[in-house]
C-alpha cells in the first residue's frame, strides 16, 4: 500500500462516492449548528419539504448572539434580530430533532468548545460546521472545517459535502518553546511566515516535538487557526494525550466500543515517507511571545519589535499595510511595547478553555489591572465558567478587576452587546484583527492569554517574560 | 439557483489585497434569516461613513461603478470567516462575477453555491484586467463561462480554468442538494458499512 497522510487517512474513510472526475460525496460524521449561519439552512429543508437526514449526529448550540451578563435568559437582553436567530434555532432544534444545548444549559457555550467537552468530537471523524474555526476540532486528528450555509443545509439533507480533496501541508515545531511562549504564539508566528493565504488549497497536518508537548488545549488553539493561515483544515495525529482527554466524556465510546476505536485511532497518523506538497520548519526556541499590529493575521511581530514601515514591504501589501497602519493608529517605528490600550478581551473558540484561563490567572494573581482598563473574560462554556470558579481562577479574575462573563463568543466578533467603540484599542485573545471585527473602528492585537492579562496590569501592550 | 452563461458588463476595480469577509458584510447584517436584501451594506463599513451618509471615494459609489457587475480585487479575497451573507450580499447588489490571483477557499464555494463566478488568474493577467476595470464603465468586460474566456474592452481575450462540475452546476444552474440527493444509494451503502466499521459514531 502507498505510503498515506493522516489526511489522506481520513478522506480515503469517508468517501461514500466519487466521480470520473474526482469530485467526492464525503460523509460527515457531526455537524455542528449555530444560530447565525443555520436559519436559511433550515428554511429551505422546510421549502422542499426535507428531513435532517442524520439528526444523531447534528449537534446546535447557540453562541455568537447570546449575551454574556448575568439574567440573560431574559430575551429582553438581547437586540429583536439577535432573540429572533435564538429563537429560530430553539425552534429548528425541536422541530428537527437535533441534539441542542440552549442559553439556560450549564453545557451551552462557544460551540467549538461544547464539541469536544461533550465527546461529539472523536479521532479519524469529519466535523463541519457553518463557521470557519472549525479547524478547531483537528486537534483531535478530525478533518474539521467550515462551510457556508448552503453546504448546511446540504449536509442536514444528505448527510454528505461535495468535495474535491486539497493537498497535502506540513507544518513541523521542533524542539521545546521558551518560557512565555505558548500555542497561541505558535500559530501567529506560523501564520506570520506563510501568511493569511499560505495554507489556501491545503490541509495542513502540524507535528514536531512542540507540538506534541502541548496539552489538548492549546493543540486546539493552534489547529483554530488554520483558517487564518487560508488552510480548509488543520490537523494533529491524536496520541495518548488525546486518548485521556476523550475518555469518559458523555458521548465518547464506551467499553468494547471504545477498544474498537481505539484500535482505529492508533493508526491515524502520516506515515513515515507519506508525500507532502508542502513542508514549514519552524524552531520552536525562535518563537517569541507575539502580538499582531495590523489588521491581518499574518501582520504578527515578536513583542519586541517595532511597528513596520509601509515600505520594507512588496507588491499589493505596501498599500494593504499603510491602509492598516493608519486603521490602528499607530506610527512606523514605534515600540510595540510602548502601545497603550483601552480594553482586554480573555475568550473565544481560540483561547477560551480552562487552561487559557489558568494562564491567564497565574500572571493576574495577587495584581491589579491598571485604573481605566476596561477587561472582561468570557469562558468558552458554562462548564468551563464552573471549573474556574471551583479551582479559584474566578475570583483572581475578579480580585484582578476583571468582568467575569457567561459563555458565548463575545467580543471575538461583537454580534452581541460586547463590542468596542471607535477607536477603542484592545488586547484580545481572538482570532482574527479585520477591521471592524470587534466593533465599528475597534483596534484589535492578537495575542496569548498571558500576554493579555499582562497588557492588563500595565496598560499597554507587554512582554510577559518581565512579569514571571 | 440562476445560471451563470455569458457576462457583459462593467467591471469595478479593488486592487486591496486581502479583502475579508467582515470587510464585505459586516457582522451586524449577518443577524437575518434570509438570504437576501444585503445588497444595499455590502462593503458596508468602506461604502458608507459613520453618519450614514455614502463616502464618495468608495468605487462602488462612483457614478460609472455603480452597476458593477464584475469584480476584480487584489490577492486572498474573501479571506476570513465562512458567512454566505458575503457571496450572499454581492449578489443582491448585482455582482455575479469576481476576478483574483486567489480566493479564500470556503468563500470560493460559496460563491458557486450561489450562481457567482470567482475566477482565479495570475498576477499579469490580474493586472491587465485592473487597468481595463480602471477605465471606468465604457470599459465593459465580457466573461463566457461556456467558452472559458474574458474579454476586455480592447477585445483581448484572456482564458481560464474552472473545475467541470462547479462550471456545469453553474451554467445550468442546478441544485446540489437535489444531485447529491440522486445518489442516496451510495450513501446508504457507505452509511451500513459505516454501521459496522465505526459502530461508535
Amino acid at each position: 500500500m502507498s505510503p498515506k497522510t493522516l489526511y489522506d487517512k481520513i478522506w480515503d474513510a469517508h468517501v461514500a462516492h466519487q466521480a470520473e472526475d474526482g469530485t467526492c460525496l464525503l460523509y460527515i460524521d457531526r455537524h455542528l449548528v449555530h444560530e447565525v449561519t443555520s436559519p436559511q439552512a433550515f428554511e429551505g429543508l422546510r421549502m422542499a419539504g426535507r428531513k435532517v437526514r442524520a439528526p444523531e449526529k447534528t449537534i446546535a448550540v447557540p453562541d455568537h448572539n447570546v449575551p454574556t451578563t448575568e439574567g440573560r435568559e431574559d430575551p429582553a437582553q438581547m437586540t429583536e434580530e439577535s432573540r429572533i436567530q435564538v429563537q429560530a434555532l430553539d425552534k429548528n432544534a425541536r422541530d428537527f430533532g437535533i441534539h441542542y444545548y440552549p442559553v439556560s444549559d450549564i453545557r451551552q457555550g462557544i460551540v467549538h468548545i461544547v464539541g469536544p467537552e461533550q465527546g461529539w468530537t472523536l479521532p479519524g471523524m469529519t466535523v463541519v460546521c457553518g463557521d470557519s474555526h472549525t479547524a478547531t476540532h483537528g486537534a483531535f486528528g478530525a478533518l474539521a472545517h467550515g462551510i457556508g450555509t448552503s453546504e448546511v443545509e446540504h449536509v442536514l439533507a444528505t448527510q454528505t459535502l461535495i468535495q474535491k480533496k486539497s493537498k497535502n501541508m506540513k507544518v513541523e515545531i521542533t524542539g521545546k518553546l521558551n518560557p512565555g511562549v505558548t500555542a497561541k504564539d505558535i500559530t501567529l508566528a506560523v501564520i506570520g511566515k506563510t501568511g493569511t493565504a499560505g495554507g489556501t488549497g491545503y490541509v495542513i497536518e502540524y507535528c514536531g516535538e512542540a507540538i506534541r508537548d502541548l496539552s489538548m488545549e492549546g493543540r486546539m488553539t493552534v489547529c483554530n487557526m488554520a483558517i487564518e493561515g487560508g488552510a480548509r483544515a488543520g490537523l494533529i495525529a491524536p496520541d495518548q494525550k488525546t486518548f485521556d482527554y476523550v475518555q469518559g466524556r458523555p458521548h465518547a465510546p464506551k467499553g468494547a466500543q471504545w477498544e474498537a476505536a481505539l484500535n482505529w485511532w492508533q493508526t491515524l497518523y502520516s506515515d513515515d515517507d507519506a508525500h507532502w506538497d508542502k513542508v514549514v520548519t519552524i524552531k520552536g526556541e525562535d518563537i517569541a511571545p507575539v502580538v499582531t499590529w495590523g489588521t491581518s493575521p499574518e501582520d504578527v511581530l515578536p513583542i519586541t519589535a517595532t511597528v513596520p514601515n509601509p515600505e520594507d514591504f512588496t507588491g499589493g501589501k505596501v498599500e494593504a499595510a499603510r491602509r492598516s497602519i493608519e486603521y490602528m493608529g499607530l506610527t512606523p517605528g514605534q515600540k510595540l511595547s510602548d502601545i497603550a490600550i483601552d480594553t482586554v478581551f480573555i475568550g473565544s473558540c481560540t483561547n477560551g478553555r480552562i487552561e487559557d484561563l489558568r494562564a491567564a490567572a497565574a500572571i493576574l494573581k495577587g495584581k491589579k489591572i491598571k485604573d481605566g482598563i476596561r477587561a472582561m473574560v468570557v469562558p468558552g462554556s458554562g462548564l468551563v465558567r464552573a471549573q474556574a470558579e471551583e479551582e479559584g481562577i474566578a475570583d483572581i479574575f475578579k480580585e484582578a478587576g476583571f468582568e467575569w462573563r457567561l459563555a458565548g463568543c463575545s467580543m471575538c466578533l461583537a454580534m452581541n452587546p460586547d463590542q468596542l467603540a471607535p477607536g477603542e484599542r484592545c488586547a484580545a485573545t481572538s482570532n482574527r484583527n479585520f477591521e471592524g471585527r470587534q466593533g465599528r473602528g475597534g483596534r484589535t492585537h492578537l495575542l496569548s492569554p498571558a500576554m493579555a492579562a499582562a497588557a492588563a496590569i500595565t496598560g499597554k501592550l507587554t512582554d510577559v517574560r518581565e512579569l514571571m | 439557483m440562476d445560471k451563470f452563461e455569458k457576462l457583459q458588463g462593467i467591471a469595478a476595480p479593488m486592487p486591496l489585497i486581502n479583502i475579508d469577509t467582515d470587510m464585505i458584510i459586516p457582522k451586524v447584517f449577518l443577524k437575518t434569516i434570509k438570504r437576501s436584501g444585503l445588497g444595499v451594506n455590502l462593503f458596508d463599513e468602506m461604502r458608507y461613513n459613520a453618519d450614514g451618509s455614502e463616502n464618495p471615494d468608495f468605487v462602488l459609489n462612483k457614478p460609472q461603478y455603480r452597476d458593477a457587475e464584475i469584480l476584480v480585487a487584489g490577492d486572498n479575497f474573501g479571506c476570513g470567516s465562512s458567512r454566505e451573507h458575503a457571496p450572499w450580499a454581492i449578489k443582491d447588489f448585482g455582482i455575479k462575477c469576481v476576478i483574483s490571483t486567489s480566493f479564500a477557499d470556503i468563500f470560493f464555494n460559496n460563491c458557486f453555491k450561489n450562481g457567482i463566478l470567482p475566477i482565479v488568474l495570475p498576477q499579469e493577467q490580474v493586472d491587465t484586467l485592473m487597468k481595463d476595470a480602471e477605465k471606468g464603465a465604457n470599459a465593459r468586460m465580457t466573461v463566457d463561462l461556456e467558452a472559458q474566456e474574458i474579454t476586455t474592452s480592447d477585445g483581448e481575450t484572456i482564458p481560464f480554468e474552472v473545475d467541470a462540475f462547479k462550471k456545469h452546476c453553474l451554467l445550468n444552474g442546478l441544485d446540489d442538494i437535489g444531485l447529491t440527493m440522486e445518489k442516496a444509494a451510495a450513501i446508504d451503502t457507505f452509511e451500513s458499512q459505516s454501521a459496522q466499521s465505526r459502530p461508535w459514531v
